[in-house]
């Protein structure tokens, strides 16, 4: 009897210590990872946003200053960042999300074809595209191995560090840049490939998942050269250098259909647009589409002597099936087989 | 709460003079095979469905499917660091574990219990604290001046950490009920202590010690929280199958991701039955020498 | 076999050695540099919104994951303890599987079963209940490695325990409700506590599988581990450290619990 009553209590006490902690560990909460701030009781909307591995910077300052604005009162922003190519499925797959921000336009036309985001979502003015970025090279400090240019990537000895295209949107624009540029924007297929061929297979060793993971392995130490976004390059302070011949990176932002909070969600997508919202996301090294804005920030943002563009290649739904398809694209085919 | 005093009263279908034993059974038949049924259907439901669910997707592609992924250039690289360094963790830890278990058991000193606790904080941790501990001490900024992140050593000490329980658990209760009396024995028979180990100890503890090495590697080849931030997953040096797993179903290859993870499974298995056996012949023979 | 003095102390040197820097130096490195800038920043970095919610998140699937373990763990070690029956022996050995399976493949389990695109991706698609990327998958994952737990340890004090006293309740008209609540329950009482204490830690500390299932959203569907690799990977390593802590404290009392457990055993097994 004795064994049966002080166990009961004992018990008892231990589910009425777990109940309370439960409950005090409910009463806060919150998206928010910053120190010393409070809980956001004020937001009433929460915003998914489903990203791709590297626009956190301008996120983070972006979404203050629309809840700042009379339409974005009391919306918070929840972002997730990863590879492009994983978030992407995972938002087919059912991650949950009420914006999605890609690296390259294929990862939003996944979700067209999934019903999940509209078929207009890049009807407007910018084409659904606030703002880019051009691809260029992190070298290490003082630029020891003096790479300048696509051809001294190619040099003896030369480790170049670039994501995976299988998973990252990083890596796309990355090859693509060479292709344009050693194919005189898609003229001559034979010779682009050749070189991203063998910048893959003689260059390339590591098999980073995303374009924020690249530059952490290339920070880490490893590498002669990241190949990357020049909005990584200026967030992290690398010295960097743009090739003359580099590729326009575009960005879009779209609503999913599935949202919520689907006025919010649009509202939030079209502050993109405005010129306050530009200007943070040129503070923060992304190269805006709006050309005032661009023409202001003109010193940060050097014009290369050629930008070449993926209309120039005839557009993605040309370029992604031929050159990045999962199992038959050109490019990751030659992938594969380097790296597995 | 009371109790009947009269236990006939309410069990009208037994007789008195039944033997207590008897008299229990019919009652409870029906609800033990309930309680198996229940207990099946739990296990089936959380364990054994998914992995039924691994093993279809594994096939949905057919053989040439299965194959492809198996044998994968990034496969076949993963497969290859991951045995190569678990097979070394795994010595290496029979090795230690059969010493740290020795001195527990057959040595005495102060804050010997706290040694044998600590023992158990691999179990307790979570992985990815586990790497985090490791990464601050042997990673950059590392006060000591030892920088194996990215390096095989570095999964190699991550997989050693989270495994060093196994062995040392798995011997130290053997070696507790070992018989001293075959050892004063051999030692009055002028063995040496070399001898008297390798001839009388070591084979009393073989079983333990496969069995306890069998559990290492099997959590050496899966694991994957401790070595996420110290490993780097370098292809053919680094990445270990766990990774190359998770990769392929980030980029949405289903019927890869299964097919090399029934090859780990399967590597798991094989490696606990062998063992298993071993152990039990080793025990057999050690049972008929006495 | 006694060894000469100076093997004895070999021994214990490396011994000592080997655990010291693979176990002590390494957790101490970790609080100190968790503890280093000053408590006031500990407690901050403890309690950012994003940490109370990966708190709570933890602490809500602890709460669901030990019920179902205890509810259906202990019927099947009584079970497994009291009765023969066909198949026994692949129960045993399904109950072991979690212990051989690497929390990746668990994460595959799960999406090849639950996703949508699954075997059994109907029931998020036709019945719109999410379980990968949702709080069930999560919960699936904990019960998959806590599911030995449990039973796991009260299997053997039943063994040990017997059936005397349940034999002794019947033969006075107990019915099983009350043999089991009054003699079974209380006579399992440390091996349950044990294996529940166990299963809290396996919970709050998986990883793997986890973040393969979920979504990891800061704030809505983090654990604490979780929580650990964002900060990391995001740049915030100190923020890191402070959450691996507070883990570790859960660490540091299972260590107690199991002190604790084995004088108990020790003790009933003199008593007896």
């Amino acid at each position: 009897m004795r064994n049966v009553l002080t166990t009961t209590k004992r018990w008892s006490a231990l589910t009425a210590l777990a109940l309370s902690t439960t409950l005090v560990a409910a009463c806060g909460g919150g998206a928010s990872d910053v120190a010393g701030e409070g809980n956001s009781a004020d937001a009433d909307t929460t915003l998914t946003l489903v990203a791709y591995a590297v626009p956190e910077p301008g996120w983070s300052k972006v979404a203050p200053v629309f809840a700042g604005t009379e339409e974005g009162k009391g919306v918070g922003v929840t972002a997730s960042y990863g590879a492009s190519g994983d978030q992407s499925r995972g938002v087919e797959s059912g991650k949950p999300a009420d914006v999605v921000n890609f690296s390259v336009e294929p990862d939003i036309t996944r979700l067209v074809k999934a019903g999940l985001v509209d078929e207009d979502w890049n009807a407007g003015a910018q084409k659904g595209l606030p703002f880019g970025s051009v691809v260029t090279f992190a070298v290490r400090e003082g630029n020891p191995k003096n790479i300048r240019d696509w051809d001294d990537l190619l040099k003896p000895g030369v480790e170049v560090i670039t994501p995976s295209p299988l998973s990252s949107g990083a890596a796309k624009w990355n090859l693509l840049a060479p292709y344009a540029a050693k194919s005189n924007g898609g003229q001559d297929h034979a010779a682009g490939i050749a070189y991203v061929q063998e910048l893959v297979t003689q260059h390339v060793k590591l098999r980073p998942g995303s374009g924020r993971e690249a530059t952490d392995v290339f920070r880490q130490g490893t590498g002669d050269v990241l190949l990357a976004y020049e909005n990584e390059a200026l967030h992290y302070d690398l010295e960097h250098v743009n090739p003359p011949q580099t590729f326009k990176i575009e960005n879009p932002v779209a609503v999913v259909n599935t949202s919520k909070h689907l006025d919010k969600a649009t509202a939030f997508v079209n502050f993109q647009y405005t010129p306050e919202a530009q200007k943070v996301w040129a503070e923060e090294g992304f190269r805006p589409s709006d050309p005032a804005v661009a023409e202001e920030f003109a010193d940060k943002f050097p014009a290369p002597e050629k930008l070449w563009s993926i209309t120039d290649l005839g557009g993605w739904s040309k370029v992604d099936p031929q050159l990045f398809d999962k199992d038959n694209g050109e490019i990751t085919k030659i992938y594969k087989q380097a790296t597995g | 709460m009371s109790i009947s005093t009269n236990p006939e009263a309410s069990r009208p279908e037994l007789s008195p003079g039944d033997p207590p034993a008897v008299r229990r059974l019919p009652r409870r038949a029906n609800g033990a095979n309930l309680q198996v049924g229940v207990a099946v259907l739990w296990l089936s439901l959380i364990v054994l469905l998914p992995l039924a669910a691994i093993l279809w997707t594994s096939a949905e592609g057919g053989f040439g499917a299965f194959w492809s992924a198996v044998s994968s250039p990034s496969a076949l690289a993963s497969f290859r660091v991951t045995l190569t360094i678990s097979v070394g963790v795994t010595l290496v830890n029979v090795v230690f574990g059969l010493l740290i278990a020795w001195v527990l058991v057959r040595d005495d000193f102060p804050l010997k219990r706290v040694v044998d606790a600590i023992i158990d904080l691999p179990f307790a941790l979570p992985t990815i604290v586990a790497s985090l501990v490791l990464l601050s001490l042997y990673g950059p900024g590392s006060p000591v001046g030892i920088h194996i992140q990215h390096t095989a050593w570095g999964v190699a000490l991550a997989l050693a950490f989270v495994t060093l329980p196994f062995v040392v658990r798995a011997v130290q209760p053997v070696l507790l009920e070992l018989d001293r009396e075959v050892e004063e024995a051999a030692a009055s028979l002028g063995a040496n202590s070399a001898t008297i180990f390798l001839k009388v100890i070591l084979p009393a503890l073989a079983p333990s010690l496969l069995s306890g090495a069998g559990l290492a590697f099997s959590r050496a080849i899966g694991e994957f929280g401790s070595i996420v931030l110290i490993g780097g997953a370098i292809p053919g040096e680094t990445e270990v199958s766990s990774q190359w797993i998770r990769t392929l179903i980030e980029n949405d290859d289903r019927v890869g991701a299964a097919a090399i993870s029934i090859v780990l499974l399967l590597i798991s298995f094989v490696v606990l039955f062998v063992l298993r056996y071993f152990g039990a012949r080793a025990a057999k023979r050690e049972e008929s020498a006495r | 076999m006694t060894l000469s003095r100076s093997t004895q102390l070999i021994l214990r040197v490396i011994a000592s050695l080997y655990i010291f820097a693979l176990l002590v130096v390494p957790l101490g490195a970790i609080l100190w540099r968790a503890l280093a800038p000053g408590v006031g920043e500990f407690f901050a970095s403890i309690s950012t919104p994003a940490a109370q919610s990966a708190l709570s998140l933890s602490l809500l699937v602890v709460a669901i994951v030990v019920p179902l373990n205890v509810i259906f763990g202990v019927p099947t070690a009584i079970v497994l303890a009291r009765r023969k029956f066909r198949g026994k022996n692949a129960l045993q050995a399904a109950i072991d599987l979690p212990f051989a399976v690497s929390p990746v493949v668990i994460g595959v389990a799960l999406i090849v079963l639950w996703g949508s695109a699954g075997l059994f991706g109907f029931v998020e698609n036709s019945w719109g209940f999410k379980i990968i990327f949702g709080f069930p998958g999560i919960v699936l994952a904990s019960l998959f490695v806590t599911i030995p737990f449990v039973i796991r340890e009260v299997e053997p004090v039943l063994h040990e325990v017997g059936t005397d006293q349940e034999e002794a309740a019947a033969t006075l008209g107990a019915n099983w409700w009350q043999t089991f609540w009054r003699i079974t329950l209380p006579s399992i009482r440390w091996g349950l506590t044990y294996g529940v204490v166990l299963t809290v830690a396996r919970t709050l500390g998986e990883f793997g599988a986890v973040l393969m299932v979920s979504s990891n959203l800061p704030g809505q569907s983090q654990t604490l581990t979780l929580l650990v690799h964002d900060r990391y990977t995001l740049g915030n390593p100190y923020g890191a450290y402070t959450v691996s802590v507070v883990l570790m404290a859960v660490a540091l009392i299972v260590l107690v619990a199991q002190i604790l457990f084995d004088a108990q055993r020790s003790r009933v097994k003199t008593d007896d």
